[in-house]
């Protein structure tokens, strides 16, 4: 594409000492290199390309989706305004099946209930399905950490979560963790913990991993998984999954703990036809996937699987903070990774660029909300407010809205940056005036003269963030009002 | 009908001309247009960097300035500037000790139209007899797209331009990268934006490309032509003006 015209062809490294654009770190650092790796792009392309087909098909063509949406958006609402009462009925319901219900502060706390019932059941081997929430608070590491002498083993049976966690790596995305890597990486991946070389089938990846992964469940003492919904009428865990280690996970190993985000409860069984419908129509653009599992405590009498202890963690983690707030909204999320897939900014960078679990605009919103302003600084401006993320979200969350208010929270508690507080000072006193607007206008043609050359403004310092990607246009010599003046 | 025209800051500054052939445009519809001269800039750059209170300073005066005229419509070239004006506002000026100014600037926001909704949906004009020979592709602005969902009015227009050909290009709903100071805070990711956008430019086959927001057509003309290419960026207005030009 950058073919011609080679001498107008600037070197774009290295170049931007001064002005406004944010220092090269953070998510500007890691976005650049991103953006310049086209193997990462490939693969996000192919995923959210994919992806987006299917949503488009299942949930744009779908009559009632906009009643969905808005089902979903009141509900959520509804729920929030009465979060304690729905928990609590949700915690009654479960107590009264025989499991038991933790209420967690924090990540701390997830972390001793779970290392100190794998001391009191002498557990070796605990096999995870996919969870956010986990992964939020690092569960694996810390419990390898804290509960060292232990021993532990830790597996991620989700195929994707496994591969990652074979990697080293963190998910990058909410629904398909490893999309940043090709098949060939993956073959590298699972060919190291293989006694031969693999294929670079995808048949013959799966089958290994399968094969890995069935010896794990039958000797795993205790399944771990998230919940994509809870019901707090009938205590009921919803997890909806397209491999089925869900399904095993919840059903061999004799104790099963489940790790739910406080915000994912909803208030009735019926509701989650609302719900299941949203997420797999906009997660991955199936019309449902292809397990969807209702766990409601362990294993009742006369019934043929579950496990036989049974543990739900409902898990804060600052969320309830949010709650009553301008923020609450962000806690309706569903986790489905749209917002993700839309996102101009997201497909050119992929998730580890966020520095963050949740990536994408919800990982933009919810990272600062969660972990504090200080821990995401740079996030909320790694968006162009396009607003493809607000328009997709299948439960209404305003997300570009947020991201508005998230930026006007730093700049109130003085965060903004002393060059960019101070032009926005001068650029109000310029605005609030047409006289200085107009003299500001004046002494702008005259400093532009020794950089204009050619139609462009070449080497100006303090815009560098601009010119050392694209040519600008100069001031023109008559603005409009001064035509107007002179008579159209 | 009698029109107050806003004319964003960088139309104003930068392309004039677009400004112009929305003037004339407009009277060629039989529109009296007044141009209140003391509005500078709606406020846009702060309120996306989050600095509120700078918006809400030039917004009070943007309502000072407009509500001081008497006109049926206020028409502005840019969708995304009259977003700014009826949509953001009215969310800015939320809460705020003095209650009146949002309520102003909910009674304003509702008289501001962008230029191809104005003379599409209110004037009910969709062929102008204009000509213009080329091959074009057309990028809706995310806020004309999606805050102000005007998708059909520029096409209305467009096809009835004779001479001009309107191409589809790949992901014509994906944002250009500019994003105001996003360009460049992060300039990295916003000209890859860029690049994608130009990607299907080039695959569409088009000469042109033409907008309703000047402020895209800044960046995606800024890149096109540091990457050395010579597709030409055109407003709408100047496309609609071909016997002015």
């Amino acid at each position: 594409m950058e073919t011609s015209k080679p001498a107008r062809r600037r070197d774009t490294e290295d170049r931007r000492r001064e002005g406004l654009e944010s220092k090269v770190e953070g998510f500007n650092e890691r976005g650049r290199k991103a953006v310049r790796d086209r193997k990462l792009h490939d693969s996000i392309s192919l995923f959210t390309n994919k992806t987006l087909t299917g949503r488009n098909a299942q949930l744009g063509a779908h009559p009632d989706a906009p009643e969905l949406r808005e089902r979903a958006y009141r509900t959520k609402q509804e729920t929030m305004a009465n979060l304690d009462y729905y928990l609590s009925q949700m915690a009654d319901a479960i107590e009264e099946r025989g499991g038991n219900v933790f209420f967690a502060d924090d990540g701390e706390d997830v972390v001793r209930y779970v290392g100190d019932l794998a001391r009191r059941c002498g557990a070796k081997i605990l096999a995870k399905s996919k969870s956010m929430a986990t992964e939020e608070i690092e569960l694996n590491h810390r419990l390898e950490e804290d509960y060292a002498d232990l021993g532990l083993e830790i597996v991620e049976t989700d195929l994707g979560e496994w591969i990652a966690q074979l990697a080293g790596e963190t998910p990058s995305h909410i629904v398909g963790p490893i999309l940043h890597m090709n098949k060939e990486r993956i073959t590298e991946i699972l060919s190291g913990v293989s006694d031969e070389d693999l294929p670079p089938d995808v048949e013959s990846l799966a089958a290994f991993a399968r094969k890995r992964l069935r010896e794990k469940f039958l000797n795993a003492d205790i399944g771990i998984t998230g919940a994509n919904f809870g019901v707090a009428e009938t205590g009921t865990i919803c997890t909806v999954t397209n491999e089925g280690n869900a399904r095993l996970v919840t059903s061999v190993p004799p104790v099963h703990v489940v790790v739910m985000g406080i915000e994912k409860v909803i208030p009735k069984f019926e509701d989650l036809s609302t719900f299941v419908q949203l997420l797999s129509r906009s997660g991955t653009g199936q019309k449902i996937t292809v397990y969807t599992n209702f766990i409601t405590g362990p294993r009742g009498e006369g019934e043929l699987d579950g496990a036989e202890e049974f543990h739900l963690i409902l898990m804060d983690n600052g969320r309830s903070k949010l709650l009553g707030t301008e923020y609450e909204e962000a806690l309706y999320c569903i986790r489905c990774g749209s917002c993700l897939n839309v996102c101009p900014v997201y497909r050119q960078t992929g998730g580890h660029a966020y520095g963050s679990t949740y990536s994408g605009p919800i990982g933009a919103v919810i990272t600062p909300l969660l972990k504090g302003d200080k821990e995401a600084k740079d996030l909320p401006y790694a968006s162009s407010l396009c607003g493809a993320c607000t328009e997709t979200c299948p439960v209404g969350i305003p997300l570009h809205d947020l991201l508005l208010k998230l930026r006007n929270r730093q700049v109130e508690e003085g965060m903004a940056g002393r060059a960019e507080s101070l032009m926005f000072k001068g650029f109000e006193r310029t605005m609030k005036s047409p006289v200085a607007y107009k003299a500001g206008a004046k002494v702008g043609r005259l400093m532009q003269k020794p950089f204009a050359k050619d139609g462009s403004i070449e080497g100006a310092p303090g815009i560098r963030g601009w010119t050392d990607f694209r040519e600008l246009a100069p001031l023109a010599e008559k603005s409009f009002r001064e035509l107007w003046k002179e008579g159209i | 009908m009698r029109v107050a025209l806003f004319v964003p800051c960088y139309v104003d500054q930068i392309n004039p001309e677009v400004g112009v052939s929305v003037v004339r445009v407009l009277r060629r519809l039989g529109v009296e247009v007044i141009y209140p001269e003391g509005q500078t800039c709606c406020g846009q750059p702060a309120f996306n960097s989050g600095f509120f209170d700078e918006a809400r300073t030039i917004g009070r005066r943007f309502l000072d300035v407009f509500e001081g005229e008497r006109f049926d419509y206020i028409v502005c070239p840019s969708g995304s500037c009259t977003t700014m004006v009826s949509h953001y506002y009215p969310f800015v000026f939320e809460n705020q000790a003095l209650p009146d100014d949002r309520e102003r600037a909910e009674a304003l926001g509702h008289r501001v139209r962008e230029f191809s909704d104005f003379v599409v949906n209110v004037l009910g004009v969709k062929d102008l007899g204009a000509s213009h020979a080329g091959r074009a592709v057309f990028h809706t602005g995310c806020h004309q797209r999606r805050e102000l969902g005007i998708l059909n009015e520029p096409r209305d227009l467009l096809q009835n331009v004779s001479g001009l050909e309107l191409l589809e290009w790949e992901n014509e709903e994906l944002c250009c990268g500019f994003g105001g100071m996003f360009s460049v805070k992060m300039p990295d990711v916003s000209t890859a934006m860029a690049d994608e956008k130009i990607a299907a430019l080039e695959k569409s086959g088009a000469d042109t490309v033409i907008s309703c927001d000047s402020s895209c057509l800044m960046h995606l003309g800024g890149r096109l032509r540091r990457t050395g290419h010579d597709t030409r960026v055109l407003h709408l207005a100047q496309i609609l003006d071909s016997d002015g030009r």
